[in-house]
């Protein structure tokens, strides 16, 4: 902690700073003498409030955040914790709804602490999001810590410079010099650093150029922009913000988009593959998946509205005042009808053909083919024998079965046959029908994706800003150039916030190549 | 068409080639040819670019599309940006040994490209959109940035390890150079067994599905629970040695992981061979060659690296890459193993560029970093498409 902040120029600096606001002189007299002040430089030797108060909890607290040290420690932790998560895929990723057992079968004991410690849900733990709002609120206070007092300094620089303060930047000569030569010297430096573009000031004995300043806040706007980003994310929490849902819907189906108001229609979906690819043996590969659909809302006398109309495309979603339905998955085939044919046993003769709609079976529906009647008295969609009772699975058409009842004209009661689709089930010999599979009617289905992310323009927001800091504060440098002199001495000194090569380069240009370190070149 | 096409492949390779040796005359000529040298060397690194932007032209009439959809388009692409890279910073400091240095590294990279299927395929729909170009390229420029940085950053190594002032790293900067040989090793066995046309495969199930693993290279590990259909026999040596564990289990993981094992086998090969010649360290070798070289201008080149590409990285591999997976997945971020490793590369720069300025990490921390860093992006590359069947993972 510096005590003394009286400056020998006479200047009365707060308590903390480094270098004399007013001359630039280095308060703290234990600094050896010949030390460069690269260090020092970093915020022009402003006092900061870090460094400055740091005793209540307050303090504390704040002195915590605004370290780099421990933003770096932060920094790591979250990429070292966000690569062990990729060690086995996370839960969202395994073709598997039992994770409790999935991580252990499939990758043994391992998996099993990877799921145990909860590192296959780590993205969206609260310890991960705990980690990036503490990187959040480092960020801002940080950024506060250093940006004010910096501003401060930038703002209110003095042209003239103790001449300790020049001698011990990185870059600096000091040569003898008649008065005259002096101001020859300094009107021709001037001269020669703006055509480079500086933005020269002069004083009596003493210059000061400078460009580039405006690099010096892109750390801070990159921060702004990170903070912005960070605001974003935390907003997903808030209700209703952001929506993830998965919807099914069959061509010619409408159906209600979960968790909105909305509904949608499937007008058609398709797939498409590229021609070349169609015979060769890794099989073909898709071009395009496609599906028209329709955007209805019921209105108040519970009748739908076409809202819009549009053919979804992988990589070009639906999109209403920020829902968006995106092609995610399509399904081929799926069963929605079968035809029958009914075949006379003796003759072989096809007597007619009739047709089942599976999404609408009923008992007392009956069908007509040639004179014949057909009820259905039992159907089992996803057909199998258990304990030598016939069941169904599942309700998917996954192996259709149907317990017929064809009736001749005329009669009350018919005969009982058993079709299974895929297989020929032997029906008792006195039966004078043979019903048939005549042919399936399939239709397409698509999965979309239902998504509202209300967050995306801020997201995009705080990458722009950020992208902009970056820019500013990586393609740019604050240069500046002190020059005075004092007892027929010149006392050039030169800072650079980085890229010290270009600076060396530049002042070799207008006349100063000693300051020049030898390259291979040279 | 696709005549033409090859012809400017094997050009690119082959003027990168020729760059490559002419830095090398330059960095290791004493006398005064030097200068033609390296206007030789710099002109056929432009040359190069050049040519190599001409294929990219080509591919794209062929394919209808830009080429940076499979894994030998990508790694080209990273060739490509790497050069380019180097040549911007070449403009800036004028240092002909970094060529020295890079070009070799460009070729090697070009030939580790050839080493995947060169055919090029159509698109399936995912990646029909213009921001994929976008964004895979961007993050690559910025990657080629990164690569410079590294090199300049094994340059540093060299110099202080081979000048015995960091002595004591000494194996580890020559653990670092003898991966670098396992990549070439690797590169050469592959272009070796596809001149002879080996093949062999095997058919596994993954996740229910029976599938087919061809195999450039033969077996010295098979899929998990595998049957070979065929093998050929290469020396005798025919039947694998073991089989892959169950978790490795990406497209074609266990084709991948047997490259890496050739790829070790060969590069320590390499590697034994040079020692029983040369006895000594390869940066023991290398170090005369650096030690003209101004140690803070490496370190300034190295960090310079970082700070070009730093802002090209975010760009590409975070905000575009966000752009485009809203587009094609419908969120903008999903923890994919290959989003996840973009978002670790980047936090990774960002520490060390915290590091740097505010901890003074400069010199041999910060060299060491930028190989690190580099490192990442390659484990990115091939490590990740080994072992994981992400929604990435055609590459
Ligand atoms: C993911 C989080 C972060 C990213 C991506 C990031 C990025 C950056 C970048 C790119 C720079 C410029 C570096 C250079 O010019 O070489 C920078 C500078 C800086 N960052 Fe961060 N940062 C992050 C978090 C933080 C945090 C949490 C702190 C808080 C302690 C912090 C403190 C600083 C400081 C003090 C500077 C130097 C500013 C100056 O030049 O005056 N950063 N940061």
């Amino acid at each position: 902690m510096i005590e003394n902040t009286k400056c020998e120029c006479g200047h009365n600096n707060p308590i903390g700073t480094v270098l004399c606001e007013h001359c630039g002189r280095p308060l703290d007299e234990t600094t050896n003498s010949n030390d460069k002040l690269d260090k020092e430089m970093r915020y022009e030797g402003k006092a900061r409030r870090s460094l400055t108060y740091q005793k209540s909890i307050i303090d504390q607290v704040w002195n915590f955040f605004s370290s780099v040290k421990i933003a770096i420690i932060l920094i790591i932790i979250t990429f070292i914790m966000s690569a062990i998560g990729t060690i086995f895929p996370q839960e969202q990723f395994i073709p598997s709804s039992s994770p409790d057992t999935y991580y252990e079968e499939t990758y043994g004991t391992l998996g099993k602490w990877f799921h145990q410690l909860g590192l296959s849900t780590m993205y969206s733990s609260w310890w991960f999001a705990t980690l990036l709002s503490m990187i959040g609120i480092s960020l801002v206070i940080c950024s506060l810590d250093r940006v004010i007092p910096l501003y401060r300094a930038l703002k209110n620089q003095k042209v003239s410079k103790s001449t300790v303060f020049i001698e011990r930047q990185r870059i600096s000569v000091t040569e003898e010099v008649s008065q005259e030569e002096a101001s020859f010297k300094m009107d021709e430096l001037a001269n020669k650093l703006s055509k480079k573009r500086y933005h020269v000031r002069k004083e009596k004995d003493a210059l000061l150029a400078e460009k580039g300043r405006f690099s010096r806040w892109g750390p801070y706007i990159n921060h702004i922009g990170l903070i912005i980003f960070l605001v974003g994310i935390l907003l997903r929490y808030l209700p209703g913000w952001n929506l993830d849902d998965y919807v099914w819907v069959q061509e010619g189906q409408t159906v209600r988009v979960p968790q909105t108001q909305y509904y949608v229609k499937n007008e058609g979906s398709t797939v498409e593959y590229y021609k070349e690819t169609e015979k060769s043996q890794k099989g073909p590969i898709v071009s395009k998946y496609q599906t028209k659909a329709v955007l209805y809302k019921k209105d108040s006398n519970g009748k739908l509205v076409p809202l819009m109309n549009k053919s979804i495309l992988v990589n070009d979603p639906l999109d209403f005042e920020g829902l968006k339905l995106y092609q995610s998955d399509f399904r081929a085939g799926d069963l929605t009808g079968i035809q029958f044919a009914i075949i006379d046993r003796k003759s072989k003769k096809n007597l007619g053909e009739f047709s089942v709609d599976l999404s609408n079976i009923t008992a007392n529906h009956i069908y007509r083919a040639g004179g014949l009647r057909v009820k259905i008295k039992d159907y089992f969609p996803d057909f199998a024998i258990e304990n030598n009772v016939p069941v169904t699975k599942s309700q998917d058409p996954n192996q259709p079965a149907f317990l017929f009842e064809t009736i001749d004209e005329g009669k009350e009661k018919g005969e009982n046959s058993l079709v299974i689709s895929g297989m020929d089930f032997p029906n008792p010999e006195s039966n004078k029908y043979n019903i048939q599979l005549a042919g399936f009617e399939t239709v397409n289905t698509a999965g979309l994706m239902v998504r509202i992310e209300k967050s995306l323009p801020i997201y995009l927001i705080g990458g722009v800003v950020s992208m902009l800091g970056l820019v500013m504060g990586f393609y740019w440098q604050h240069r500046r150039v002190w020059v005075r002199v004092q007892d027929g001495k010149l006392h050039i000194g030169a800072h650079t916030n980085k890229n010290w090569f270009a600076i060396r380069r530049e002042l070799s240009q207008v006349g100063f190549s000693r300051l020049v370190k030898e390259t291979e070149e040279k | 068409m696709t005549a033409i096409m090859n012809n400017l492949l094997y050009g690119t390779f082959i003027i990168y080639l020729l760059a490559a040796i002419a830095f090398v005359v330059v960095a290791t000529d004493v006398k005064k040819r030097s200068k033609i040298w390296g206007n030789i060397a710099i002109t056929l690194s432009i040359a190069g670019v050049v040519i190599h932007i001409a294929f990219m032209i080509s591919r794209i009439v062929i394919g209808g599309h830009f080429p940076t959809s499979n894994m030998f388009e990508f790694i080209a692409f990273l060739c490509f940006a790497l050069v380019l890279a180097f040549i911007v910073i070449f403009a800036i400091y004028r240092t002909y040994v970094l060529g020295a240095f890079v070009m070799p590294f460009a070729v090697v990279l070009l030939a580790y490209a050839a080493v995947f299927p060169r055919d090029v395929q159509p698109l399936i729909p995912a990646l029909q959109s213009h921001w994929l170009y976008i964004h895979v390229t961007t993050a690559a420029l910025g990657q080629g940035a990164f690569a410079v940085s590294f090199v300049a950053g094994l340059i540093y190594l060299i110099y202080k390890v081979g000048n015995g002032e960091k002595s004591s790293h000494g194996k580890y900067l020559e653990t670092t150079l003898v991966i670098i040989v396992m990549m070439l090793g690797f590169s050469i066995a592959s272009l070796f067994f596809q001149a002879i046309g080996y093949k062999a495969s095997f058919t596994h199930e993954i996740d229910g599905n029976q599938v087919v693993e061809e195999y450039q290279l033969p077996p010295i590990v098979a899929p998990h629970e595998s049957k070979a259909v065929t093998v050929e026999s290469f020396l005798g040596f025919k039947d694998p040695l073991l089989e892959v564990p169950a978790w490795m289990k990406g497209e074609n993981a266990a084709s991948k992981f047997n490259s890496v094992i050739w790829g070790i086998v060969v590069g320590l090969v390499l590697y034994a061979i040079y020692l029983l010649i040369v006895r000594k360290n390869l940066y023991q070798l290398l170090y005369p060659l650096v030690k003209k070289l101004d140690p803070e201008l490496l370190d300034e080149i190295s960090y310079r690296g970082v700070a070009i590409g730093y802002p090209l990285f975010t760009l590409g591999a975070l905000i575009f890459a966000m752009i485009w997976a809203n587009e094609a997945w419908g969120r903008p971020w999903g923890w994919d193993p290959k989003e996840t490793w973009a978002f670790i590369t980047w936090m990774f720069y960002s520490a060390y560029l915290h590091l740097r300025l505010s901890r003074g990490w400069v010199g041999m921390k910060s060299s060491w970093l930028a190989v690190g860093g580099f490192v990442i992006i390659m484990l990115n590359l091939i490590v990740i498409n080994l072992v994981i069947s992400g929604l990435h993972s055609y590459a």
